[in-house]
């Protein structure tokens, strides 16, 4: 229950936190948020090393999967933001 | 978990919020979504210390995702960046479909509370995992954009839904003896996802997508009860709420409900009426006579869509624009929020090109100077310019938020064909007076004007 009083607050500090974002954010923003997502890798680890050989697969697997969900999500989004910020360097 | 675990995963929380924080201001963006990484590192390596066990497998899987991540993140086009989000999500939420299955197989006896975070997880990551799929295949076209529309499809998803918690129900209360209800249920909501997705049109993608996102992290905060770690809770928590803001921000812009993009169909019917209304026919222009106005304009602005994506037109059409600076005109950019097939799609592409960002501007900015434009360049955008939104309320679009280029002097439009936009709906900007067509693959179109310039100044 004490973890739902956590996820309420987080929620609710996200609402906070993306308030207002210029419409040029808007996609880096939901890549870099895709990535964070990624997270579940954790829970990943957690299977894959608890499990017995079957829990073991489905681990591996959601650990495969999840970091490529996290290394592709911030390598593209710091690729997206790399662009913008450039621009500016310039002027 | 250890009391060092813990304090690593605070730690890491907090920089996700800081991050976050500093992604949502264009001038922090970029430390700020590395600062985000730095905390998965930190979140992932607490978690490596201690689980000890299968340490092999663990980090043979990791550099395996990684690789594949790194791979599709270098050498992916940003044209085609909407596409890669709706996969990146796709496999996110599948993997917290799989935790969430791993760590039933693990133990079969699960808490009620927990095994709500269990059907929960299945539920939405199932769901989020094949709907990216779907959405992944209408952004690429590899089927079509258009709805798909069969009979009794409403009732057949609701059963499904109903069969879900009916499932649900039983799992919760007898986890130990329902194995084969979790089975049934993942099987369900892949299905669920696919068809949840079928109807809805490409050009509403962009708040698909978003929501989807939303889904990927909530169900990565469902995976964070079944394992009870906080950290999974608050970052899943955090892109959920992102989300759904994102969601929020894209149906305001198309003037229309969550329930209307996700129940209606839209676009399948071509809108009854729009043919009967023929203004006129469409008037092609060379690209000779184009540049003769454009020679002479002062004020233009460029209207881009989702042809300018599928074209790769970003960089012809920043030439275009210095040479028409160096010429003494006036150009601005005018974004329409969802131009393209996923938010903020144009001002990447843009940025891309190297477009100062003090040229880009809003339709609620352009709309009121409209008037004094000489010319505005409508590049493969369609719905986003189409008056009827403005002027006909039996029109499928009618209400929504769009750019004026009706209004300017004259209005060039970059088209492949008189073929209706994404939303399958009739645009009569394309036979009005001041409207001048320019045929054929829109940076081709481009490149030929930027000749025009080039050859009149040698």
């Amino acid at each position: 229950m004490l973890l739902l009083f956590v996820f309420v607050l987080a929620a609710f500090l996200g609402f906070e936190l993306i308030n207002k974002i210029p419409s040029q954010l808007h996609t880096p923003l939901m890549s870099g948020t895709n990535a964070i997502s990624g997270i579940t890798v954790v829970g990943a680890i957690a299977a894959a090393a608890a499990g017995g050989t079957f829990g073991t697969v489905l681990g591996v697997l959601a650990v495969v999967l999840a970091t490529i969900n996290v290394v592709g999500g911030y390598l593209v989004t710091d690729r997206m933001l790399e662009m913008f910020g450039s621009k500016k360097e310039r002027k | 978990m250890s009391d060092l675990a813990t304090l690593a995963y605070i730690i890491s929380a907090i920089i996700f919020v800081i991050g976050l924080r500093m992604l949502t201001n264009a001038s922090t963006a970029r430390r700020g979504n590395q600062l985000s990484a730095v905390a998965m590192l930190i979140a992932v390596l607490a978690t490596l210390v201690q689980s000890g066990m299968k340490l092999e497998w663990i980090l043979g899987g990791i550099i395996v995702g990684a690789a594949i991540g790194a791979y599709a993140a270098i050498r992916v086009k940003m044209t085609e960046m909407p596409e890669l989000v709706a996969l990146l999500n796709g496999t996110g939420s599948l993997a917290s479909l799989l935790v969430a299955w791993a760590e039933y197989h693990a133990s079969l006896v699960v808490a009620p509370f927990t095994g709500i975070a269990v059907i929960i997880a299945v539920t939405i990551g199932g769901m989020a995992s094949t709907a990216s799929v779907v959405a992944f295949l209408k952004l690429s076209e590899r089927i079509s954009g258009r709805p798909i529309l069969y009979p009794n499809q409403q009732l057949i998803n609701a059963s499904i839904l109903v069969a879900v918690l009916l499932l649900a129900a039983v799992f919760v209360i007898f986890p130990a003896s329902s194995y084969w209800a979790l089975i049934l249920i993942i099987l369900l909501v892949l299905v669920l996802g696919v068809l949840a997705v079928l109807p809805i049109g490409g050009a509403d993608m962009p708040i698909v997508v978003s929501l989807i996102n939303s889904s990927t992290g909530l169900a990565a905060a469902a995976a964070g009860f079944i394992i009870s770690n906080p950290v999974l809770i608050v970052a899943g928590a955090l892109v959920g709420a992102s989300g759904l803001i994102l969601t929020q921000i894209m149906c305001k812009s198309m003037n229309r409900s969550l329930g209307n993009v996700l129940f209606s169909g839209f676009g399948a019917e071509v809108a009854a009426g729009g043919a009967a209304k023929d203004a006129g026919e469409p008037q092609p222009i060379t690209s000779a006579d184009a540049y003769y106005l454009l020679e002479a304009a002062r004020n233009v602005v460029v209207v881009p869509g989702y042809g300018m994506a599928v074209a790769q037109a970003q960089h012809a059409v920043k030439e275009l624009a210095d040479l028409l600076e160096e010429n003494g005109t006036e150009v601005r950019f005018a974004i329409h929020p969802v131009a393209g097939r996923m938010p903020g799609h144009m001002n990447v592409l843009l940025a891309e090109a190297n477009v100062a960002y003090e040229q880009l501007v809003e339709p609620g900015d352009v709309n009121p100077t409209m008037e004094s434009v000489d010319v505005a360049i409508v590049i493969g955008a369609n719905d986003v310019v189409n008056p009827d939104a403005r002027e006909d309320s039996s029109s499928p679009l009618y209400g929504m938020p769009i750019i004026n280029t009706d209004h300017a002097r004259t209005v060039f439009v970059l088209k492949r064909s008189m073929k209706p936009g994404f939303a399958g709906v009739e645009n009569p900007l394309f036979v009005k007076p001041n409207t001048r067509m320019l045929f054929g693959d829109a940076k081709a179109t481009i490149l030929a004007l930027v000749g025009e310039f080039k050859d009149a100044a040698s």
